[in-house]
């Protein structure tokens, strides 16, 4: 019988259960129509404009000051995030005190919010007139329409891939080790940075990774908040749209490209990163 | 719990670390939560009223809602079938597919809309085509909803796969080896040990849908009555200084947010659907 069986070759392991040429045939093609086909025409698009043309525009002076912009913030927003989304989920995990449940469905508001609402909230708050910028402007603090209001735009949008990426490992963490460590004579800093902090920091690394890739994309947030300066507050994003807007498909393109690539290459470099480091670590 | 054990931080460290961390999300959650609120009721209950009865704003709506009951089952329907070709079957290629289907959520939402000009606009691929047979796409209901689609994809099968994974397949074995046929054990075996999995993606989905703007504004070519959905509206509004028009949309959407939250939160409490990373 075996040998029978292993003369044929099968693609998939046999199941008693049916439908899988069905579901199989289906989930591929609506793939294929939803997400492969139309990706695929970015692609067909750059290498129809030719490599002369295509790193002109994708890499015009003023396409690389967005490029700075967009990555730089995402990257300052990806850090803050990484050091309060920690502290919250440390927080949400491991202490008890009354509203908790409340916090903790909170965390995932920028999840459910619009991303135009947020940026216009946010952006009515730090304006010099608003809430939070009245009090920033007599000091000097300029944070709408400046390069620090996009940070906080990204700060929004990214808290809670760091929060719910490191509360499922916080929580599973044993406190045997905790203990252990402390019995041997570690005090509480030295038990985190030494014990607990080297046992959470892929989770951390990823959802900090997480933010960033969500922030370098990010439109609706940022464009109310950020004043939209051509080579100063002008974000990637906005100027694929502006380019848009003046029937610059292939300026639009060439940016568009640039960014998914930047965007795949650091998300690359991260992963490779973290995986030396745990063949390191030989976990 | 409760007793203090060797590996807790003394009460008064606990206490200044909660509150560093409430005042954290009080200013950056909270805070924006509030002023769309304030900023929407700033001059009364009346011009509030107004704004979200205005006719335009009515069409946005009725625009947002469509595009909603749309796309949300398109992708309920390749959810599930996504999940149950990979978790009750192994074939090779399968992280694959699973890395293909989250695509859309490293894509930035400009450039989902921007694949879809570059297909179906005027100067697209097939546009000389669309054009010849009066077919509208792009600046059109068609191309939003295409957009959201996109946007939209990995959201309900992310929910299902890690939860269909965890359940495997002995269930759905049995019913079939009793006789059952495929639609009879999805039926009655899958879709009751999987439905608030599916309510908890759909919510998910819902969310990002009605809400989605960066996609949506690069096709939907801004036409008022027509093509602007709730966020689209809400910035022409912002951007002709119609404060409280703007806030007074947003608010609507804010507080589908809200609703989204409390549901969201009542599914993992009561059916104990742990809240990952699943973003």
């Amino acid at each position: 019988m075996t040998s029978i069986a292993s003369r044929k070759y099968r693609w998939r392991t046999p199941s008693v259960l049916p439908g899988f040429g069905l579901t199989f045939g289906f989930s591929l093609a609506w793939l294929s129509l939803i997400v492969l086909i139309p990706l695929s025409t970015l692609f067909l698009k750059s290498a129809g404009m030719g490599w002369h043309a295509f790193l002109e525009v994708g890499f015009s002076p003023r396409a690389l000051a967005a490029y700075r912009l967009s990555f730089g913030t995402a990257a300052a927003a990806a850090l803050v995030n990484a050091v309060f989304g920690l502290l919250v989920a440390w927080v949400l995990v491991r202490y008890r005190f009354p509203g908790k449940g409340v916090v903790g469905a909170l965390v995932d508001l920028p999840f459910a919010l619009p991303t135009a609402v947020a940026g216009i909230a946010l952006t009515a708050l730090y304006a010099p007139s608003g809430w939070v910028g009245q009090y920033l402007d007599p000091l000097g603090i300029k944070v709408a329409f400046t390069a620090t209001g996009i940070t906080v735009a990204l700060v929004f949008i990214g808290l809670p891939f760091v929060v719910r990426s490191v509360e499922p490992v916080l929580a599973d963490l044993g406190k045997d080790v905790e203990e252990a460590s402390a019995t041997l004579g570690a005090n509480r800093f030295q038990t985190f940075f030494r014990v607990i902090f080297p046992a959470i920091l892929p989770a951390l690394f990823t959802g900090a990774a997480m933010a960033f890739a969500r922030g370098v994309g990010e439109y609706g947030s940022v464009i109310f908040i950020s004043g939209n300066m051509p080579g100063k507050t002008e974000i990637a994003p906005l100027l694929i749209v502006t380019q848009l807007e003046q029937y610059a498909y292939d300026g639009a393109t060439a940016i568009a490209m640039v960014m998914m690539l930047i965007s795949f290459a650091v998300l690359f470099a991260l992963n490779a990163l973290q995986s030396a480091r745990r063949r390191r670590l030989g976990a | 719990m409760t007793q203090r054990s060797v590996g807790t931080e003394s009460r008064a460290t606990q206490i200044v670390l909660i509150l560093l961390a409430l005042a954290f999300l009080a200013f950056f959650l909270l805070l924006p939560l509030i002023a769309v609120f304030s900023e929407a009721l700033k001059q009364g209950i009346a011009p509030f009223l107004d704004a979200v009865s205005n006719p335009d704003a009515l069409a946005a709506i009725r625009l947002t809602l469509f595009i909603a009951a749309i796309s949300v089952p398109l992708n309920l329907v390749f959810g599930i079938t996504a999940s149950w070709a990979i978790t009750k079957f192994s074939f090779p290629g399968k992280n694959l597919l699973l890395t293909l289907i989250d695509l859309p959520l490293s894509v930035s939402p400009v450039v989902s809309g921007l694949i879809f000009v570059l297909l179906f606009g005027a100067q697209g691929l097939l546009g000389p085509w669309l054009a010849a047979h009066g077919l509208k796409i792009i600046f059109a209901v068609p191309g939003i909803v295409l957009a959201t689609v996109f946007i939209t994809f990995p959201f309900v099968a992310r929910e299902l796969i890690p939860l269909m994974m965890e359940q495997g397949k002995d269930d759905e074995e049995a019913a079939v080896s009793l006789g059952a046929n495929g639609w009879q054990t999805f039926w009655h075996v899958t879709l009751p040990n999987i439905r608030w999995g599916l309510l908890y993606g759909v919510l998910l989905c819902n969310a990002r849908a009605m809400g989605e703007f960066g996609a949506v504004s690069v096709v939907s070519g801004h036409i008022r009555g027509e093509t602007n959905t709730m966020p689209l509206h809400v910035e022409i509004l912002y951007n002709e200084y119609d404060f409280v028009g703007a806030f007074a949309v947003a608010s609507l959407l804010a507080a589908l947010a809200l609703v989204t939250l409390v549901l969201k939160t009542v599914l993992e409490w009561r059916f104990d659907l742990h809240s990952g990373a699943r973003h």
